[in-house]
């Protein structure tokens, strides 16, 4: 069976990240014939030589023209085991923002480090932030080991000091390979220039990293009720996690009715039971008013209900957070209007200090802030919710995505 | 406790966003070619919204260059599915003076747009559902599932929104709309298992057959009142299949000997040319011509 990984690649282009995505995709087979021919030509015109892989990742024409990359782009290789999705984000302006962005649908992120510089302020930012989104599996890829003569000492030396700073960090499984992305050591195929390194190549982490099932709460945002006629009412929606049974006693929040489930319909027939991320219709036993934005939980194991709520908030916009103004909350399926109570502090993204006294967020700032919602949203904490703990603000004059939010 | 496959996981994602669309938007459509893309489409509709109808019309773009095979399956699968098909047509757009060509056997493919912003502002059609990929395309790849457009219709890819876990900002002014694409993270392969999977109809054209054609450029021109070879070409006749269905002077098939689709998955796995690299001569042009048109508004 093939199962299917998303993640992120974060470092910058002098990290050799282009390189090392282009070599993934290369070595795995999955550069085209065109596109490599392309890749070519465009090498030959800027006067090199050979095939620059990273010219796979430059996207649009307004970045070749600036020689820059301006937002995330996503990436697709699969092999026989897995799917793999890759964000690519680009690694200097706008960082915070596109990194959250690309890092918030992943499950893995590798970081780069450039052997010969070690961890930098780049490095630890990177970290931080992967936590912060809460990926649970970080790849420490170090490369270019092929300048550092293979060295175990350099290796070992950079893991050490990356492994100190990752302490403060809330990461669950964090893997370092040493590598060289030009020369294809330890990235698809195992190196015989680096014999004492007994670990995996990064494909092989890739592909046997750990996705596990989700065991966890059961939570059923209702998105569209389906009344097509006569005796049929059914709640559609996926399961953002855990999983739920027929027969199983629910709660419908925020009203807090209760009812049973009495079937899981799927255009594929009725199951007995179903699981995140399934998309599913429930029916059941009573006839409840419930509408899109309830949450469909089990009555045992109910996530908190309330107006007020603290957040990690990371904001997105060029404009700035106007701290007097209110915003749209999207949370699962529910909107609302949020005001803000209070910004508790900032957090310095590259010494990790927490800046006090901050009247306004500008893009790229993150910052622990209290909300105050119009209507009680039922969430979890994001640490142990992705799905239920995390929420965007929406400016309600420009319609623009202005932050994101993950409850603490 | 089922174990989910990654063509379950994008499945789901799909019918997610397909409701919220239902859910969040005023006026929604689904684009619907016959082609394979737009078919899985639709069985993700079905997946999403039955024992309802679906919570939107179908509408299609006709260039009038379509192949006929693929125009009859549209109409026969919209009908099977009861569901109410919506088609305008270029040869209307060309009439009004909307579209002017240079030559009447030109690609019509750029010039779709046009027909297109009619349609949305006649029935007031605030998103439209389509079957982009990402893996199609550089630009594709930089697309949000929901790609906001201007009142002129145009994609700006400098200023798009951020779109973050599967929370989507749906909203939009009076004048502009969304293109929503939810099938944005399957790839050629994806589509083609999950055509399997669902055992799909598809339009034979897709599976290998015996036709006419020419050798142009890198690529295989099919033969047809809008195609006749050139002086000093010749035609030949071989055994072809199309990996998509646009408009028929600028799709070229590939070669190929897969009858079924267990041989085409195997094709598809082994190819080792992208899927608008080997058929579409209109995205050869440049290296940004897939950009260009989509900043005027192309799908």
């Amino acid at each position: 069976m093939k199962t299917m990984l998303r993640f992120i690649t974060a470092g910058s282009v002098d990290d050799g990240k282009s390189t090392l995505i282009g070599r993934l995709l290369h070595d795995s087979k999955s550069i085209f014939e065109d596109q490599l021919s392309a890749m070519e030509k465009t090498t030959k015109r800027r006067g090199l030589q050979g095939i620059d892989l990273s010219l796979l990742t430059d996207g649009l024409q307004a970045e070749r023209e600036q020689g820059i990359t301006i937002d995330v782009a996503y990436r697709y290789f699969s092999t026989p085991k897995r799917k793999f999705i890759i964000a690519d984000t680009p690694g200097h302006e706008q960082y915070t923002r596109n990194m959250v962005t690309g890092a918030s649908t992943a499950n893995l992120a590798i970081i780069l480090i450039d052997a010969r510089r070690g961890v930098l302020t780049q490095t630890k930012r990177h970290a931080y932030l992967a936590s912060l989104v809460g990926i649970p599996h970080l790849v420490v890829a170090v490369n270019k080991m092929d300048l550092v003569g293979y060295s175990k000492e350099a290796f070992e030396s950079i893991v050490a000091e990356f492994s100190d700073f990752a302490a403060r960090l809330d990461i669950e499984d964090i893997v370092a390979i040493p590598m060289s992305a030009l020369e294809g050591d330890n990235v698809v195929e195992k190196t015989e220039n680096m014999p004492w390194y007994e670990g995996e190549t990064l494909l092989s982490v890739l592909e046997n990293v750990e996705r596990e099932q989700d065991i966890g709460d059961f939570r059923f945002p209702v998105q569209w009720v389906c009344r097509p006629g006569q005796g049929f009412r059914g709640y559609m929606g996926r399961i953002e996690s855990g999983s739920v049974a027929v027969g199983d006693e629910i709660a419908v929040l925020p009203s807090g009715r209760n009812s049973r489930i009495r079937e899981i319909h799927t255009f594929d027939g009725p199951l007995l039971e179903a699981v995140a991320p399934q998309s599913v219709t429930l029916l059941l036993e009573e006839e409840l008013d419930i509408s899109r934005g309830d949450m469909i939980v089990k009555r045992d194991n109910q996530p908190k209900l309330s107006r007020t709520f603290e957040a990690m908030l990371c904001w997105l916009s060029e404009e700035p957070l106007d701290a007097k103004r209110k915003y749209l909350i999207k949370h699962g399926t529910r909107t609302s209007k949020i005001v803000f109570e209070k910004i508790d502090y900032r957090v310095n993204v590259n010494s990790l200090e927490q800046e006090s006294g901050i009247a306004s967020l500008s893009m790229n700032d993150i910052a622990r802030v209290g909300l105050r919602a119009q209507h009680a949203l039922a969430a979890d904490s994001y640490a142990k919710n992705r799905a239920t703990g995390s929420f965007i603000l929406i400016d309600e004059f420009t319609n623009n995505t202005v932050a994101a939010g993950m409850m603490t | 406790m089922k174990k989910l496959d990654h063509l379950d996981i994008l499945e789901s994602e799909s019918i997610h966003i397909m409701r919220e669309v239902a859910a969040e938007c005023a006026n929604p459509a689904l684009l619907f070619s016959g082609g394979k893309d737009s078919i899985v489409l639709l069985r993700l509709a079905e997946k999403a919204f039955r024992p309802a109808r679906f919570p939107f019309p179908l509408l299609h773009i006709d260039t009038g260059h379509n192949f006929p095979e693929v125009i009859d399956f549209r109409d026969r699968r919209a009908n099977e599915l009861g569901e109410r098909l919506i088609v305008r047509s270029m040869e209307d757009s060309i009439k009004n003076k909307r579209v002017v060509l240079k030559r009447h056997d030109q690609s019509r493919n750029a010039f779709q747009s046009v027909t297109l912003l009619d349609a949305i502002a006649e029935f007031n059609f605030d998103a439209c559902l389509g079957g982009a990929r990402r893996d199609e395309e550089k630009a594709r790849a930089k697309e949000r599932i929901f790609s906001f457009r201007d009142e002129f219709g145009q994609w700006d890819p400098k200023n798009q929104r951020p779109e973050l876990w599967d929370i989507y900002n749906t909203r939009v002014h009076p004048g502009e709309n969304i293109r929503v694409f939810p099938i944005s993270n399957w790839t050629e392969l994806d589509i083609w298992q999950y055509i399997r999977r669902e055992k799909l109809e598809i339009p034979g054209i897709y599976f290998a057959h015996s036709r006419e054609v020419i050798r142009r450029g890198n690529g295989l021109m099919p033969v047809s009142h809008l195609v006749k070879p050139l002086e000093g070409e010749k035609t030949e006749k071989i055994s072809v299949r199309f990996r998509t269905v646009g408009d028929m002077t600028c799709t070229c098939p590939v070669e190929s000997i897969a009858s079924n689709l267990e041989e085409i998955i195997m094709e598809t796995a082994a190819t080792r040319i992208t899927e608008r690299g080997a058929t579409r001569m209109d995205d050869q042009t440049s290296d940004a011509s897939m950009e260009l048109r989509k900043r005027e508004g192309y799908f």
